[in-house]
C-alpha cells in the first residue's frame, strides 16, 4: 500500500527489523472509532437529543481587573424565553481548583465572580433560556457596574514589590510550593562554575499563549434523571476531574452524577479544566430541565485556557571544548488569573531542566505567576515544550558562538546511563546519543569517527 | 414572521418540517430531522464541519437560511452510506488514517464527494483546493489529501468494466 502515510515506520529502519520479533510496531491497526467517524454515527456530546433542552450563555467581565459594584439582571429577566439568571449566590460551593483532589491548594477560582473580576471574559452571570438566541440576548442585557483596579499583565511586573494583587485566595502573585516562592533546583555551585568558565552565555526567551483551537468547542449537555441524578454528556478530556470537582461544587455525593464522555472533538489539553459542567448542572437543577452550555467559537478562542506564555532566562558556563559546566535557569509561567493546571505545569518545567544533558552545576527558579490574563492551563506537553524551545535554541546559539557543530556540542553534553541528574536521580535508559547519531545519518550530516563511536552506556570519548 | 413548513429532499427522501424564521439548514438537519453527522464547529462559515451538499454543491449549512433552499435536494454524510456499505471515500478515510477525533470528518467527506462527482481524476492541488475551507486540527491534512486521492483511484478502478 503505497498511499499510506501512517504508521510511519515503513522507511529507514525497516531493513533492521527483518526477521525480528517485533510484529506490532509498523503493522497497521485500524482505529476502533473510525467507522463511526466516517459514517457520522459517532455520538459527540452535542449530538445527544434532550427533549425540552434549555440553553445557557454567560455574561462575562468587560474588564481585566475590577471590583464589581453592582449587578443588575432585570434586563435579562425581561427577555422573552429567559428562564433563570444565576449568580454566585446560586452555586453551592462557589470556589474551587481543578487539581484539589490531588492536593493542589488553595481553592482560588469562583465558578461565577463574586465581588471582583480578575481577567477579561471572566464569567459573572449565567442566563438560562428556552433558546440559544434568548440566552444570548439575556446575557447581553445584564448590566454590571465596575470600579477599575490596576491590572498587571507581565510576570516580572507581577512579582515586583507593590504590584497589584491579582488573586486574593492565593494571597500573593505566585503559587507557593511547599513554603517556597517557586520550584527550585540547587545542584553543585553555578556561581563557581561561572568563575571557572571560558565563556558565559546568557539569553532570554519568551513565548506567547497558544490556543488549542479544537474544532469542536468546549461544552456539555446536562440531563436531570428521574432518580434525581444528573447525567452529564461532556467533551471533557478528564471525566474523573469533571465528576469529582462538579460534585464538590454542587455539594452532592459523587454517585449523584453520571458522566458520559470519552468522545472528544479535539482537545490537546484545552478540555481538561472543569469549567462548563458545574454551572450547567446548577442550571439544570434550577430549571429541572436538560441544559446545554457550549462555547461559541469566540469564547473558545478568548476565554478557554491556552498554553501559558513563558519567559525563560538561561545563563550557561561553557568551556572552549563545548562542555557546559554550569546552567542557571530562571523561568516564569504566566498562569493568568487562576491556578488551573499551571502549578503542575511549572513543576513539569522544573523537572525537565536542565534538558537531557549532564551538567555538574545547576540552579533553577521556576515561578508560577498570577497576572490579569486569561487563565492558562494544559496543552500538549505544557511546561516542557517551551522549555525545550528555549534549551535547544540556547544549545544552537552556544554552538554558533563557539563555531562548533551543534550536534557535536549536544553529543559532548548528552546524558549517559549512570550520570547523576540535577534532581539527584541516576539517569538510566538514555538514548540521546544514539538518536542524534541516527538523525545525523538520516540527514546526511557528517559526524567524525569519535562522535559516531559514542554511546549512551559509556562515557568513552568524552 | 411566523414559522413555516419547509420541504426538502434529504438523502433522496422528501422531508417536511417546521422551521422558525431564519433557522439555518444546519439547525434543521440536526434538530428537526435528527441528522447529526454535520457538525457545528464555528457557526460562522469558517471551519467547514457543517458542510453538506445542496443540489450537489458543498455548502456551509450553518450559513444557509433553510427557506432559501426550500424544495432543494440535500445530501449529508448519512446519505453516503448505503445499506451499511461504506463508499470509496469513507473506506479510504479509514485505511489512510484520515480521521482522528472525527469532528471534521463529515465535512471533509462531503467536500470530497462533491469533488469526485465533478472530477473523477483530481490532482493533488485540486484536492487541496477542495478542502481549503475545512479545518482539521488533528491530522495535519496530509492523510486526508492522500485518502481522497486514494478514493478517486479506487472509484476509477471500479468504473472500469472487467
Ligand atoms: S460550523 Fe459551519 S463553517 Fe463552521
Ligand atoms: S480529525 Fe480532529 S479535527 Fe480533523
Amino acid at each position: 500500500m503505497t498511499y499510506r502515510l501512517a504508521p510511519i515506520d515503513t522507511g529507514a529502519f525497516v531493513a533492521e527489523r527483518d526477521g525480528d520479533h517485533h510484529t506490532v510496531i509498523g503493522s497497521v491497526v485500524r482505529r476502533s472509532d473510525a467507522r463511526g467517524h466516517v459514517t457520522g454515527r459517532t455520538e459527540f456530546f452535542e449530538d445527544v437529543a434532550a427533549p425540552r433542552l434549555a440553553h445557557l450563555k454567560m455574561h462575562r467581565s468587560a474588564r481585566h481587573h475590577a471590583r464589581i459594584t453592582d449587578v443588575d439582571v432585570s434586563g435579562a429577566l425581561a427577555v422573552p424565553g429567559v428562564l433563570r439568571v444565576l449568580t454566585h449566590a446560586d452555586v453551592p460551593n462557589n470556589v474551587y481548583t481543578v487539581l484539589k483532589l490531588i492536593g493542589v491548594e488553595p481553592d482560588d477560582e469562583p465558578v461565577l465572580a463574586v465581588d471582583k473580576v480578575r481577567y477579561l471574559g471572566e464569567p459573572i452571570c449565567a442566563v438560562v433560556a428556552e433558546t440559544e438566541a434568548a440566552a444570548l440576548e439575556g446575557a447581553a442585557a445584564i448590566e454590571v457596574g465596575y470600579e477599575d483596579l490596576p491590572p498587571v499583565f507581565d510576570v516580572e511586573e507581577a512579582l515586583k514589590e507593590g504590584a497589584p494583587l491579582v488573586n486574593e485566595y492565593q494571597g500573593q502573585n505566585y503559587f507557593v510550593y511547599e513554603g517556597h516562592h517557586c520550584r527550585r533546583i540547587r545542584f553543585g555551585d553555578v556561581e563557581k562554575a561561572f568563575g571557572q568558565a571560558d565563556h558565559v552565555f546568557e539569553w532570554r526567551y519568551q513565548s506567547s499563549p497558544i490556543e488549542q483551537a479544537p474544532v469542536e468547542t468546549t461544552g456539555c449537555v446536562v440531563v436531570p434523571q428521574a432518580d434525581g441524578r444528573l447525567r452529564i454528556h461532556s467533551d471533557t478530556q478528564a471525566c474523573f476531574f469533571t465528576l469529582d470537582n462538579t460534585a464538590l461544587i454542587l455539594g452532592v455525593p459523587f454517585n449523584k452524577l453520571r458522566i458520559v464522555g470519552g468522545t472528544v472533538g479535539g482537545g490537546f489539553g484545552g478540555k481538561v479544566d472543569v469549567v462548563v459542567e458545574p454551572i450547567a448542572c446548577v442550571a439544570a437543577m434550577a430549571v429541572d430541565r436538560p441544559v446545554k452550555f457550549v462555547y461559541d467559537r469566540a469564547e473558545e478562542m478568548q476565554v478557554s485556557s491556552p498554553r501559558a506564555a513563558e519567559r525563560i532566562v538561561i545563563k550557561d558556563a561553557v568551556m572552549d571544548d563545548g562542555r557546559i559546566i554550569g546552567r542557571k535557569v530562571t523561568l516564569y509561567v504566566d498562569a493568568g488569573a487562576y491556578a488551573r493546571h499551571s502549578p503542575y505545569g511549572t513543576t513539569k518545567a522544573a523537572a525537565h531542566l536542565p534538558g537531557p544533558y549532564t551538567i555538574p552545576n545547576v540552579w533553577a527558579d521556576c515561578h508560577c505567576v498570577f497576572t490579569n490574563r486569561t487563565p492558562s492551563s494544559a496543552m500538549r506537553g505544557f511546561g516542557v515544550t517551551i522549555a525545550d524551545f528555549a534549551l535547544e535554541s540556547q544549545m544552537d546559539r552556544i554552538a554558533r558562538a563557539l563555531d562548533m557543530d551543534p550536534l557535536q556540542l549536544r553529543l559532548i553534553n548528552a546524558y549517559r546511563d549512570g550520570d547523576l541528574k540535577a534532581h539527584r536521580k541516576i539517569a538510566e535508559g538514555t538514548a540521546l546519543v544514539e538518536v542524534i547519531q541516527k538523525a545525523a545519518e538520516l540527514a546526511g550530516h557528517e559526524l567524525p569517527e569519535a562522535y559516531r563511536r559514542m554511546s549512551s552506556t559509556t562515557r568513552e570519548g568524552l | 414572521m411566523p414559522s413555516q413548513i419547509v420541504s426538502l429532499v434529504v438523502n433522496g427522501e422528501r422531508r417536511e418540517f417546521i422551521a422558525a424564521p431564519g433557522a439555518t439548514l444546519l439547525a434543521c438537519l440536526r434538530e428537526s430531522l435528527g441528522l447529526i453527522a454535520a457538525k457545528r464547529g464555528c457557526a460562522q462559515g469558517a471551519c467547514g464541519t457543517c458542510t453538506v451538499l445542496v443540489d450537489g454543491r458543498p455548502e456551509a449549512a450553518c450559513l444557509v437560511a433553510v427557506e432559501t433552499v426550500a424544495d432543494g435536494s440535500v445530501r449529508t454524510l448519512e446519505g453516503v452510506t448505503s445499506g451499511g456499505e461504506l463508499d470509496e471515500v469513507q473506506s479510504a478515510f479509514i485505511d489512510c488514517f484520515a480521521t482522528q477525533c472525527g469532528f471534521c470528518t463529515s465535512g471533509m467527506i462531503m467536500v470530497a464527494e462533491a469533488l469526485l462527482d465533478r472530477n473523477p481524476d483530481p490532482s493533488e492541488d485540486d484536492v487541496i483546493e477542495a478542502i481549503s475551507g475545512n479545518v482539521c486540527r488533528c491530522t495535519g491534512y496530509r492523510p486526508i489529501v492522500i485518502a481522497i486521492m486514494e478514493a478517486a483511484r479506487r472509484r476509477r478502478e471500479q468504473a472500469v468494466p472487467r
